[in-house]
């Protein structure tokens, strides 16, 4: 077992019991909740004459049914409406903070944690939503937790969890030109596989983790799900500290940033902790990386071929097969050239400023293709203004992309914003499995914001390397 | 036994130790939870009727006819066993989907290896997650297509999974068993039962303000 990680310090710090199950009881230093999977858990307390135990440390905010477009309330859209009406009167009642639209505040979940300092190192975090692990970019052990877990959270402050082993993957040298955190994790699960995480946690490490921005390592840890890990994390540095000393938590209260400062420093992971497994990736040999496929394992660098699925292990071929019938793609081809219908640019893996700002970037002076159709959805309304206040809104609109309002929008296709029949998507999103943005037959390819943005411009998946040497001539 | 019925709010920590009934098959590697039941489906405030929803997008065209898939086929009505392959409930994290399988008829899953959020939902619910080898799973999937109506038994305490005269030789995880068995899979109330621990760890935690800790037992 893994001894002196981050994790290992954390979870200690938050043990409450060992439980007659063999499970340790942890209490959960901060709880978000939404709208989706949080009504049944609510219901749930209320039949067993609970309250919440912790309000002050739980969170709420509205993200999947949210509309992008219109928010005038009600909401058009009936069973949005009900839910967003539920939470309201859920979380009024408990005495929970919520980053309602009115507030300013509202965004997705893993979004506004970060940017409100409510996500701090050192901390357990939770939330009924898989990309949790978001969060662990900040040196915190954060996971999803299913509906029945948030009753117990919501109950008893605390969850019922078993250790995990620790797996470091350390990305060691400088990234290339044109490529991002996000074609990190895409290789990274590319390589692992999708289960390759299931029972570890991810320590990401390394200097290419390290060079990092927290926007970068929110990405990354954003994936770990993908990746079949529960949970992943980089440990605080300097970098960390900038971003928490400029939130809500901080910015006006030094003296409690100095304070808690040694805390975050002493749940570092020791120079000579120990792992149950460690995994070395060349980062200066990843390329802007995309799936050809229905998992976001089944992962390519641009110039690479995609798969022979006879060449693949035994228990990947029907799934690759499937995956090249349901995408139209062929074994030796690259993706290079793939024609996309529509351009995706959000989510809580990539909606942040900086995502915006370089795909913002890119886009100045040129144009979307007429046949794409392409959106960016801010992370959260503080992206939103703080991308206006910089005129990005400008430079996307001129290009011909729709500027749309805060929430999970084609991630997943429970609001307006869906793919329609067959179409492909260019997505910064996380998951591009069968129906998941809304169409059984739509077709997903993930990739970076900046690769996106070269896809809407072109109409095709495209090497943002080579487009940005044209921009340079 | 099959897992206990209850709704939304009672769950009756009832000892799980056997499930019996007969099964049926999905294959394939990878079915992650938005296969299980798609998003537009979760636009609910309760998990009732979430059933009918079951690997929806699988079951039925554009036109909502049906299509091949085992959960439309007449011979597996009122199976009880469900039998998958590897990673089965990957992705997303809502509860949702065992929700939806369990009201399905669903009362234990068997498989070669399960996504972990989605075996912890399970428990929550009292439905087994059930692990073997490929080739066990395999031949008890091929034995199910032919014997649709013959029983399955899953002992949960000895980790067996019994069909025809083939014993598997299964696993349950650790924790999981031992909830099940022993009837402690209502986790409320097993933590419910630490609010003075709970209160003193949260007291030793530096992030952690006094006024956020409640004073008493609520």
């Amino acid at each position: 077992m893994s001894e002196g990680t981050l994790y290992d310090k954390v979870w200690d710090r938050h043990k409450v019991t060992r439980l007659p199950t063999g499970q340790d009881q942890l209490f959960v230093g901060l709880h978000l909740v939404h709208e989706v999977t949080s009504p049944q858990a609510f219901g749930m307390l209320k039949e067993r004459g609970q309250e919440v135990a912790f309000p002050e440390r739980t969170h709420a905010t509205v993200d999947h049914i949210v509309p992008t477009g219109n928010r005038d309330r009600p909401y058009r859209d009936e069973a949005a409406e009900s839910m967003m009406a539920e939470l309201e009167s859920n979380v009024r009642g408990s005495g929970i903070d919520f980053s309602d639209p009115d507030s300013g505040d509202q965004g997705i979940v893993h979004v506004i944690g970060p940017e409100q300092g409510l996500t701090q190192p050192g901390m357990t975090i939770v939330c009924g939503d898989s990309h949790t692990s978001t969060h662990g970019a900040f040196g915190a052990l954060a996971f999803g937790i299913g509906t029945s877990q948030i009753r117990d959270v919501l109950a008893t402050g605390c969850v019922a969890m078993e250790k995990q082993k620790v797996r470091k993957i350390e990305v060691t040298g400088e990234l290339g030109e044109g490529v991002t955190a996000k074609d990190i994790i895409l290789t990274i699960i590319g390589k692992l596989g999708t289960d390759g995480g299931v029972g570890y946690v991810y320590e990401y490490a390394g200097e290419a983790i390290e060079d990092l921005g927290m926007e970068g390592r929110m990405s990354i840890c954003n994936m770990s799900i993908e990746g079949g890990a529960r949970a992943g994390y980089v440990n605080p540095d300097e970098t960390t500290y900038e971003w928490l000393k400029e939130t809500d938590a901080f910015a006006d209260s030094p003296d409690e940033f100095e304070r808690l400062k040694p805390y975050w420093e002493s749940i570092r992971t020791d120079d000579d902790a120990e792992y149950d497994d460690v995994v070395t990736i060349d980062g200066s040999a990843i390329e802007p990386t995309v799936t050809w496929g229905t998992t976001p394992g089944q992962t390519a660098g641009i110039t690479e071929p995609i798969p022979d699925p006879d060449d693949l292990p035994e228990e990947d071929r029907d799934t690759a097969r499937r995956a090249q019938k349901h995408m139209r793609v062929e074994p030796g081809d690259t993706m290079e050239g793939y024609d996309i219908d529509v351009a995706f640019l959000g989510s809580c893996t990539n909606a942040r400023l900086k995502d915006l700002r370089e795909a913002a970037a890119f886009v100045e002076g040129r144009e979307v293709d007429d046949d794409v159709r392409a959106m960016v959805v801010p992370g959260s309304q503080r992206v939103r203004d703080a991308a206006e206040a910089e005129g990005l809104d400008e430079v996307f609109t001129e290009a011909g992309f729709d500027w749309r309002e805060p929430g999970c929008s084609m991630c997943l296709g429970m609001n307006d914003d869906q793919l329609e029949g067959d179409e492909a998507s260019a997505s910064s999103s996380n998951r591009n499995f069968v129906g998941r943005q809304g169409s059984k037959d739509g077709r997903t390819v993930l990739m970076s914001p900046i690769m996106v943005a070269a896809a809407a411009v072109t109409g095709e998946v495209t090497d943002v390397r080579e487009m940005e040497e044209v921009a340079t001539v | 036994m099959s897992s206990p019925e209850f709704s939304d709010g009672e769950a009756p920590a009832e000892k799980v130790t056997e499930v019996t009934g007969t099964g049926i098959p999905v294959r394939g590697n990878d079915i992650d939870t938005d296969q299980i039941i798609p998003a537009r489906f979760m636009k609910v405030v309760t998990f009732d009727g979430l059933g009918q929803f079951s690997f929806f997008d699988q079951r039925f065209d554009d036109e909502d006819n049906e299509k091949d898939h085992p959960f439309n086929e007449e011979k597996y009505k009122g199976a009880n066993v469900l039998v998958v392959n590897a990673n089965f409930g990957c992705g997303s994290s809502r509860e949702h989907a065992p929700q939806a399988l369990m009201r399905w008829g669903i009362d234990a899953v068997v498989g070669e290896s399960f996504a972990e959020i989605f075996a912890g939902n399970c428990l929550a619910l009292g439905v087994p997650t059930v692990t073997a080898d490929q080739a066990d799973i395999e031949a008890l999937q091929d034995y199910v297509e032919a014997n649709p109506d013959a029983e399955i038994d899953i002992d949960v305490a000895e980790e067996t999974v019994t069909y025809g005269d083939t014993v598997i030789d299964a696993e349950v995880h650790d924790a999981q068993r031992k909830a099940l068995v022993e009837g402690v899979w209502d986790t409320t109330a097993l933590m419910g039962a630490n609010a003075g621990a709970v209160r003193e760890t949260a007291r030793s935690l530096p992030y952690v303000p006094d006024e956020d800790i409640p004073g008493d037992d609520a």
